[in-house]
Parts: C-alpha cells; structure tokens; sequence
C-alpha cells in the first residue's frame, strides 16, 4: 500500500476529508456570526443553539410529521429564523444602544436556555438521523472510499456560502447591507428602513446555522450539547481570519479543518487544540487576524 | 473661601463615607465569624470560594471594563495544581499547596493576559473563551488531573503543619481568612492610583493613553491579579470539597461567574458577594426540589432578565436608590 512518511494514504486522504466537511461547518457558522456581528456588532453566543435546534427539528419533523430531508432542508431553515426574527425583535432590540458585550451575554443566556430544555426533553446522549436514500452509498476513487452524504455536504455548504458572498458582495440588498455596516445612520437618513434591515440580517445568520444543522444532522450525532463545543471552536476560527471579509471567513473555516484533519493523522493526541495553537500563533504575529482589518 | 468650605465640606463627607464603610465591613466580618453556628459551614466555604472567585472577575470586568469568558481556566488550574500536590505529598503543608495553586494561576494568567489583551471588546471574550476551551482539552489529556474522574480524596492536612483542618468548623475559619484578605487585596487594588487608571481605562481607553498610560501594562497586571485570586478560590475549594474535577474547568463554570457578578452588581465591591450566595443558594435549593434538571434554563433566563432590565445588579440598584433618596 502507498504510504507517505510511514501514514497510508488512505487514512490520509480519509482524514483530509473528514477535516474539509468540519471545515465547510465551521465556514458555515463562522459566515453567520460575520454576517450578524457586521451589522448588530453582536456575537451571536446563540449561533451553536440555533445549530443545534436545526439539527433536532429535523430529527423531530422527520420522526412526527414525515418531513424528509429535502423539505427539511428547506423549512427548518426558515422555521428557526423566524425564531431569529422573533429574539431580535423581542430581546436585542432593546439592548442595542448599550455595551454591545451585553448582547454577547444576553444571547449567552438564550443558549443556556435552549441546551437546557432540550436536556431535559431528550437527554444527553445523541440520536442518529437516516442519510437519505438517494445520498446512501459512495463512490470508490481508487485512492479512497468518498460516501456520497459527505460530498452532498461539502457541495451543498460552499454552494450556500459562494451565494451568500455572492448576496453580500454583487446585490443591492448586499450593498445596503455593507453600507449599514459602516454607517447606519446615514443609511437611516437616506430612507433605507435600516431596523428591517437588522431584523432580516440576524435572522438569515441564524437560517444559516439551522440550515448547517440540517446538513449535520446524519453525519454527527444530533444531541443538545452538540452545537456549544462547536461554536467555540467556530469563535477561535473566527479570531484567526478576522471578521472583516466573508471569502476571509469562508477560507479560514475551510483551511482550519484541514488542519485538524492533518493533525489526526500526524499527532492526534493535539486534534482538539490544535485550532487554538493556530489562534494563539495567529494574536502573536498578526493580531487583527489573518483577514482583519482593525486591531 | 467658599472654595475651602466646600473642599471642607468634601472632605468630611468622605470621612463619614469612610467610616460607614468601615462599620459595613466590621459588620460582615462579625456575621462572618458567626455564620457557621448558624449555617451548614460547608455550605458556607462554598460560598465563600465563589464569592471570590466572582470578586477576582469583577476586578477585571467591573473596574478594567474586560470580560474574560474564560475565567474557569484560572479556577481549574488552582484547584488541580493543589490537589495534585497535596495528594501526591502527603508532608505538604495546605497553606503551600494552595499557594502552588495561585502561583500556577498567576503565570497561567499572564500567559492568557498577553495574548488577550492584544485584542478589545469582544474579541477579547471570544479568545479568553477559546484559551479557556483548550486548556479544557488539556486537562482531559494530562496524567495529573484524572482525566474524567478527576481528583478525589485531597487530604486537608494541617495549617502550618500544626492546626488540623479536618473539622469543618476550623477549616471554615481558614476559608474566611483566605477570603477576607482575597477580597481586602481587591478592595486596595480598586480604590488605589493604580484601580483609578484602571477605570480611566474602562471609561474610555483612547484617552487614558492620550494621558500617558501604558493601558496595556494596566490590563496586563490586572488580568493577573484576576486570575490569580481566581486560581485562590479553585485552590481552596478543593480543600473544602477534597477534590478538583473537570466541571471547574467547563466553559458553564465561565459563565457562572459571569452571571453571578451581573446579578450581585458589576463594578460594586459587594456585588459579586451578594450575586454568588444568590446563585450557590439556589442551585442548593434547585437540586433538592424537582426543578433539579432545570437549572441551567432557570440560570440563562436570570442571564436574560439581568441583561434586559436590571443591569446594576441588586448592588447597584440598591446604591442608586440610596443616592436618590438620601442626598
């Protein structure tokens, strides 16, 4: 068998992909949070249960409604951004003239929140969600086995983020979102409705983390506590690119869970910190991250 | 001369605010003393740890204006060092176990500090939290700490290899020894020069550096005092509960300490004091009733109501009606 510095290539290449789908998760979610921070300058503490209530309410629509995959991937989305619409409306609309570090916290409050009923609705341990048929199976590559979930995934999250880049950077509605980023109230002035604006925009950040849920849910085990560890990762992911660019973003996440995957294979007793080594090296030569634009 | 009867006036109504805080304090040390005749005392030195754990955040977020998001690092790292120590050498002495703890805190938050502090607001609390999550990581990893089962059977020795602190009555009095000097620490470190730049800073940093500040040193020094008194309170706790686990080091421990000092008060000294008995006295509750599982959702929707309309905290709220009231 082909190996390379003693590691077969198999497990290499196995590995590389396995990091690229976590990548393609944490460009996913690092994209929303960027979205959500560019205009509210609000962290989205929330974004990991929003996640993962993407991921249960497939399961849950799946198991009492018959809602499969394809529809799910489709209403889910849109179900749990309207509960984003309705916590902006609601909860940090009221906050958003103090300390923006207040929103941090309230959202932190809402995902205590959230974990919490679901512990207490489903437990702790994980449930498993069916690959839909027509994705069941793979192809063989001749190097290595790729089942064909795991490419939908990988096509279907940059496909969403090429679209959101390509919302943000290349439409009207895109211009008016970066032109409310720099300067709100001039926008106000110019009659764009600028509180809409926000509104829409945490909503489609936390759509985007629900449909990232719906993408998760047949590859990792759909469990209350499995957005919270990921969103931290996601928060590091999101210090080292920097805040400022959504392709910074999008590349950051793809790139930081190729290193994890090449980390597995080379030192896997380094895979859980090995994100927070790159962020700690990162603050050290280049504080604003890796695509930041201020300090 | 009206200039020197009002710097008169000034300075005796400081005398008086003084003295009043003087006689409060005299006050708490005397309730303190008596609590554990009246009180379970261990319930007691929990508070105690927590209350000083919340009052070292509150150095940093109520008087810097930094929130660390990863203050359960210092807590975690305190109270294994101390356990592994006094487990490992059973002729150590406490009172240099928990001193090994806090030192380990102290670098650890210097480490933390000179990283962070490279960046503002919210990036800030996204890189303490993510620092925090590693040495999480490390802790499971590292032969010292037990992994999952963490450390269990710390002895509790003797103080100064003479006083047994076996029972709970004496250890309680040690406790509140550790705790009054953590927290006179704190209260000398707010209202010296040092404190008064460090709230410059948290009022507006641009123009404390405008003024000739090195804010970062500011920050710096700070976040190590922080984490150091935090790594007290981890150090001590195990001396209380006889072992040190991973829930100290869980991100849910961050954000306790955080809710705690927002209910109690951010930026008054009593705050943190008043949050922390709050939130240790009702999960006590919690756990004995069946809302037992709904705690974590019982503590975000304090988190949410705090945010919303009681951002002073129960402290402040309280020293704004005096203000009204009294002046």
């Amino acid at each position: 068998m082909t190996t390379i510095f003693g590691i077969p290539l198999m497990v290499l290449f196995g590995q590389l992909l396995l990091g690229l789908i976590n990548g393609a998760f944490y460009a996913l979610l690092s994209l929303g949070l960027a979205v959500i921070f560019g205009l509210l300058k609000v962290i989205n503490f929330a974004h990991g249960a929003q996640y993962m209530l993407g991921a249960f309410a497939a399961l849950l629509g799946l198991e009492y409604l018959g809602l499969d995959y394809w529809l799910a991937l489709l209403v889910v989305p849109l179900v749990v951004g309207a509960l984003g619409i309705l916590i902006e409306r609601v909860l940090l609309r009221r906050i958003q003239h103090i300390d923006h570090l207040y929103g941090l916290l309230l959202t932190f409050g809402l995902a205590l929140i959230f974990e919490g009923t679901l512990v207490n609705l489903f437990g702790v341990s994980g449930s498993s969600y069916p690959v839909p048929e027509a994705l069941a199976g793979g192809f063989n590559l001749g190097f290595m086995f790729l089942p064909t979930y795991r490419a939908w995934v990988l096509v279907a999250a940059l496909a969403v983020c090429l679209f959101t880049w390509f919302m943000i950077e290349r439409t009207r509605l895109g211009a008016y979102l970066r032109a409310g980023t720099e300067n709100p109230r001039l926008m106000q002035a110019f009659g764009v409705n600028v509180p809409l604006l926000v509104t829409l925009t945490y909503g489609f950040g936390v759509a985007l983390a629900a449909f990232a849920g719906v993408l998760a849910a047949p590859i990792y085990p759909v469990s209350p506590t499995m957005g919270s560890s990921l969103l931290i990762v996601v928060f590091a992911v999101v210090v080292i690119g920097g805040m400022g660019s959504i392709l910074g973003a999008i590349l950051t996440g793809l790139a930081m869970g190729l290193i994890e995957g090449l980390t597995k294979v080379f030192y896997p007793e380094a895979a859980n910190t090995v994100i927070f080594l790159v962020m700690i090296m990162v603050l050290m030569l280049r504080p604003a991250g890796l695509f930041g634009k201020e300090a | 001369m009206a200039m020197s009867d009002t710097s008169t006036v000034t300075a005796a109504r400081q005398r008086s605010a003084r003295r009043r805080h003087g006689l409060l304090y005299l006050g708490l040390i005397l309730l303190g003393l008596v609590a554990p005749f009246v009180a379970y005392p261990v319930f007691l030195m929990k508070i105690l740890c927590f209350a000083l754990f919340a009052s070292a955040f509150n150095l940093l977020l109520g008087f810097a204006g930094l929130l660390s998001f990863g203050h359960a690092a210092f807590l975690a790292t305190g109270a294994y060092i101390t356990g592994f120590l006094l487990s490992t050498y059973p002729g150590l002495t406490p009172e240099l176990g928990i001193l090994a703890g806090t030192l380990g805190s102290v670098v650890l938050g210097l480490l933390f500090g000179l990283l962070a502090i490279r960046r503002q607001g919210i990036y800030f609390a996204m890189i303490t939290l993510a620092l925090a999550q590693m040495m999480f990581f490390l802790f499971i990893q590292s032969p010292f700490t037990g992994g999952e089962d963490g450390l269990h059977g710390v002895p509790r020795g003797e103080l100064f290899g003479l006083f047994s602190l076996q029972s709970n009555l004496a250890l309680y009095y040690f406790v509140f020894a550790v705790f009054v000097l953590g927290f006179a620490l704190i209260q000398r470190t707010v209202h010296s020069p040092f404190g008064q730049v460090l709230k410059a800073i948290r009022e507006n940093e641009p123009r404390a550096v405008s003024l000739g500040y090195d804010t970062d040193t500011y920050k710096l020094v700070a976040f190590v005092i922080s984490a150091g008194l935090a790594g007290l309170a981890g150090a001590t706790k195990t001396l209380v509960f006889q072992l040190a686990s991973l829930g100290d080091a869980h991100w849910h421990m961050s954000g306790e300490v955080i809710l705690m000092t927002l209910l109690g008060g951010v930026g008054t000294l009593l705050g943190p004091l008043v949050g922390s008995s709050l939130v240790i006295g009702l999960q006590h509750q919690l756990s004995q009733s069946p809302l037992g599982d709904w705690v974590s959702v019982i503590l975000g929707s304090i988190f949410v109501l705090c945010v919303l309309s009681f951002r002073s905290g129960i402290i402040g709220e309280l020293q704004k009606l005096v203000k009204r009231n009294f002046k």
